[in-house]
């Protein structure tokens, strides 16, 4: 059956077709659908999917299946395999029974991330296999192939696609469904699963063995394939992922045909078909995206092997380390070592020089930017009005409310990574006792990490005031449940876990819950918050503004109106509009009547629509 | 033969969906499919800009600089930022009202409609500067403008589908209550644009 999937459905499937028992994730762009995919699919088929707090305990969940014998899976971003970090680690060492496979999805560019890290360096870290697909259609038979390889190592296995494969649709076949067998799990208690140090230093001994048993493996993988024909040839290039792809493309249009190694499998290299062109070509050309990878271990199995082929690619600077690849950045790199090795490059007629033509007129920036009638935009309002003439650090988190930072609204001035918001206000309060922080995250953020940064904030007596988005979900990457909403990722009713009696049951002696429509009040909560002597917290409880329909919207009374734009400059909602006469209020104005109550004229009504 | 478009929108638009419904006529056509956007971070009044690549022989779903068959632009000045996309001799379709970014509105950067406007016509020979979201609203609702432009993309004879087979597919993959409005956008942007 034949159906146009996106790469993360592509690799939900895979793991369908894989007889996968147990699945866990924590939502993180651009992984997140691999996830949401699966928990489709398993209400008919009857497997368990959850979203975990985060993504150290989706891998010990999984973990948990893996070790009675059952598939399991694990998805998150590249940041979220740091969180998982200690148990993979020593995961590695221990070792599963069932099929393990770590969906950690890496975001050149990076377009949704803090950074560029790269999973395949992590996994050659862990000593874990790590397979790096280039199509959608390659994500899924990788996924389907990753659970017998890791049944067959008795290690974790982790599938790394990126952005441009885990967003890139594709007509990809689907197979067979393996029937899900009414199979019994069952531990089966042994000292092996207990790591003691004793236990660690022979089992390290195993790991190690283990590379060279996956890189056998690797060896006879069709993830792995040399195009080139078998006659002589004195350069080739080998690539990796989705830069195969732009390798090919670039070849097309420089009109140029040499071979090609592609490389699905970054660690442990497969060193038999690698070594099979170095011991042939001249120069080779290393084309993969992020860090040289699988470029150091080739000029290692060269230098080991004395062979005297040059390798060009990131160590010489003829490709970046950073950022995204296409076909515009690999194509000037290969002609560069087409010419290098002293070939004449024509211009293909396939290719012609980008759109010849005067120069653009100056085009307005667009960033992304808070939704009209976003709760969170009213949140940070009232912050800032609670805050005035006071000195006062805004200490950010990850997620939709990361925009806060951009003006007018300016309340965020810090931001590293999940959960940081509360304890980088907390080392604030140490060294300027003068100023007033407020650590601001939200609600899937503070189950997330956030939650040891709060007690440890009531622990120490840390002076600062902590404020909860609750928009009732995890927004940014898509609308995902959270422990605060008493409803699981398959659908169903739960117990939903209340921040604030959470709060309090941590010892903090202020906690108030408010809605950030209701400003005045907001405002005052905040006041109070800022004054209490010990660590604070306001909820902001209000449900995104995505998931409600609206019956009301905003309009200007235009014989009202004093024209300050104080609406617009106060607020930066995307639905106000400067005009000749007054300001406009357009079509994605949800009533969310922030705006009247920043007008000083009582110039802007709210209407039924 | 293979059919590269390029999508340039503002997040919201109904770009990304009106790139689904292109790849999944291509599909339901027998021809091989590629689209390629970046979601998440983008997704709110920021540019998005998918990506289609159709025929029988794909390499990657990133179409390089100067390949584009056909520019579809749901906003004149995400047209502009987009041209680079387009082959020498592409054809483009651009709805000409503006979507104005709050940085416009605060101040931080200016948009000039009509300068904008006048350089697509300028520059591009094979140009369609419609005024789509009137037809959208004139359909039933501002939300139709991606039908709309489907419409007229179909008009330009480049598909390798009928237009009657790229309205099936968009009809399918719609609730049936929004149907008849987007049927009656789409036949607008067809006709608008029909060669």
């Amino acid at each position: 059956m034949k159906k146009l999937l996106m790469g993360n459905e592509a690799i939900a499937w895979g793991a369908v077709e894989a007889g996968v028992q147990v699945a866990a994730g924590y939502p993180g762009t651009p992984s997140s659908e691999v996830l949401s995919t699966l928990a489709q699919l398993a209400v008919k088929r009857g497997f368990y999917v959850e979203w975990s707090v985060n993504e150290k305990v989706a891998l010990e969940v999984a973990a948990g299946a893996a070790y009675a014998g059952a598939r399991a899976m694990v998805t998150m971003k590249q940041v979220g395999l740091n969180v998982a970090a200690d148990p993979l680690m020593t995961l590695a060492y221990i070792g599963v029974k069932g099929g393990l496979v770590l969906v950690v999805a890496d975001d050149p560019g990076p377009h949704s991330s803090q950074n560029e890290q790269d999973t395949r360096k992590f996994a050659r870290f862990a000593k874990l296999p790590v397979l790096d697909p280039a199509t959608p259609r390659e994500a899924r038979e990788m996924a389907r192939e990753a659970f017998s390889l890791s049944e067959n190592l008795n290690l974790p296995v982790i599938l790394r696609p990126t952005t441009r494969v885990c967003h890139v649709c594709q007509d990809v076949e689907v197979g067979e469904e393996h029937t899900p067998v009414a199979r019994q799990f069952y531990f089966e208690k042994s000292p092996n699963w207990v790591i003691f140090p004793s236990l660690a230093a022979k089992r390290h001994v195993w790991l190690n063995r283990q590379q060279e048993a996956a890189r056998r493996m690797f060896e006879q993988s069709s993830f792995n394939r040399f195009e080139g024909g078998r006659g002589k040839y004195t350069l080739a290039v080998i690539a990796c992922g989705v830069s195969y792809n732009y390798v090919r493309e670039a070849l097309a249009l420089l009109g140029e045909e040499i071979p090609v190694l592609k490389i699905g499998t970054p660690y442990p290299l497969p060193e038999k078909p690698v070594l099979e062109v170095l011991q042939v070509a001249e120069q080779v050309l290393v084309v993969e995206e992020q860090e040289p990878v699988v470029e150091e271990q080739i000029m290692l199995l060269a230098f080991k092997n004395r062979l005297p082929v040059v390798v060009r690619g990131k160590h010489d600077g003829l490709l970046p380390r950073e950022g995204e690849f296409n076909v515009d950045r690999v194509r000037p790199a290969l002609a560069a070592f087409l010419q290098g090795a002293g070939r004449v490059v024509g211009i293909s007629g396939k290719w012609k020089e980008a759109f010849p033509s005067p120069a653009p007129p100056e085009l307005p920036v667009r960033p992304p930017v808070l939704c009209a009638g976003c709760p969170h935009r009213a949140s940070f309002y009232a912050c800032k009005k609670a805050a005035a003439g006071k000195d006062v650090v805004f200490t950010g988190d990850i997620g939709c409310y990361t925009l806060g930072n951009a003006p007018p609204l300016h309340t965020v001035d810090t931001c590293l990574c999940m959960g940081a918001s509360v304890n980088i206000a907390a080392g604030f309060s140490r060294v300027e006792p003068g100023r007033h922080h407020i650590a601001i995250l939200g609600d899937s953020t503070f189950f997330h990490t956030g939650l040891p940064g709060l007690i440890n904030a009531v622990y120490n007596r840390a002076r600062i005031t902590l404020v909860v988005l609750d928009n009732r979900t995890t927004a940014m990457t898509g609308h995902q449940p959270h422990p605060g909403l008493g409803r699981t990722a398959l659908g169903e009713e739960g117990v939903s876990i209340d921040i604030a009696l959470l709060a309090e049951a941590c010892g903090a002696g202020f906690v108030r819950v408010v809605d950030p429509y209701d400003l005045d009040q907001a405002v005052m909560v905040v006041q109070e918050a800022l004054d209490y002597p010990g660590p604070s917290v306001v909820v902001m409880k209000r449900e995104c503004v995505a998931l409600t329909g609206s019956s009301r919207r905003c309009q200007v009374k235009p014989q009202a109106c004093l024209n300050c734009n104080q609406c617009i400059e106060e607020l930066g909602c995307p639905a106000i509009f400067p005009g000749a006469e007054h300001p406009h209020i357009a079509g994605q104005c949800n009533g969310c009547g922030l705006c009247i109550r920043v007008c000083p004229a009582g110039a802007i009504e709210e209407v039924a629509l | 033969m293979n059919l590269d478009i390029v999508i340039a929108g503002v997040g919201g638009q109904g770009n990304v969906l009106a790139s689904r419904i292109l790849a999944r006529a291509a599909m339901e056509a027998g021809l091989a499919v590629l689209t390629s956007e970046v979601i998440g971070m983008a997704q709110r009044e920021g540019v998005v800009m998918s990506q289609v690549r159709m025929g029988r022989k794909l390499m990657g779903a990133l179409i390089p600089d100067g390949c584009a068959d056909v520019l579809l632009a749901f906003e004149p000045a995400e047209a502009v930022r987009s041209l680079p996309k387009l082959k020498p001799g592409g054809m483009m379709i651009a709805s000409t009202a503006p979507v104005i970014p709050v940085t416009v509105a605060l101040g931080y950067s200016s948009y000039d409609h009509q300068a904008v406007l006048a350089y697509l016509k300028e520059v591009v020979n094979r140009a369609y500067l419609l005024d789509a979201l009137s037809l959208a609203v004139q359909a039933g609702h501002p939300r139709t403008l991606n039908a709309v432009l489907l419409g007229s993309l179909a008009a330009l004879g480049v598909l390798p589908f009928t237009a009657d087979h790229l309205l099936g597919v968009m009809l399918d993959m719609l609730p049936e209550k929004l149907q008849e409005m987007n049927r009656r956008a789409f036949v607008a942007g067809l006709k608008a644009v029909e060669i």
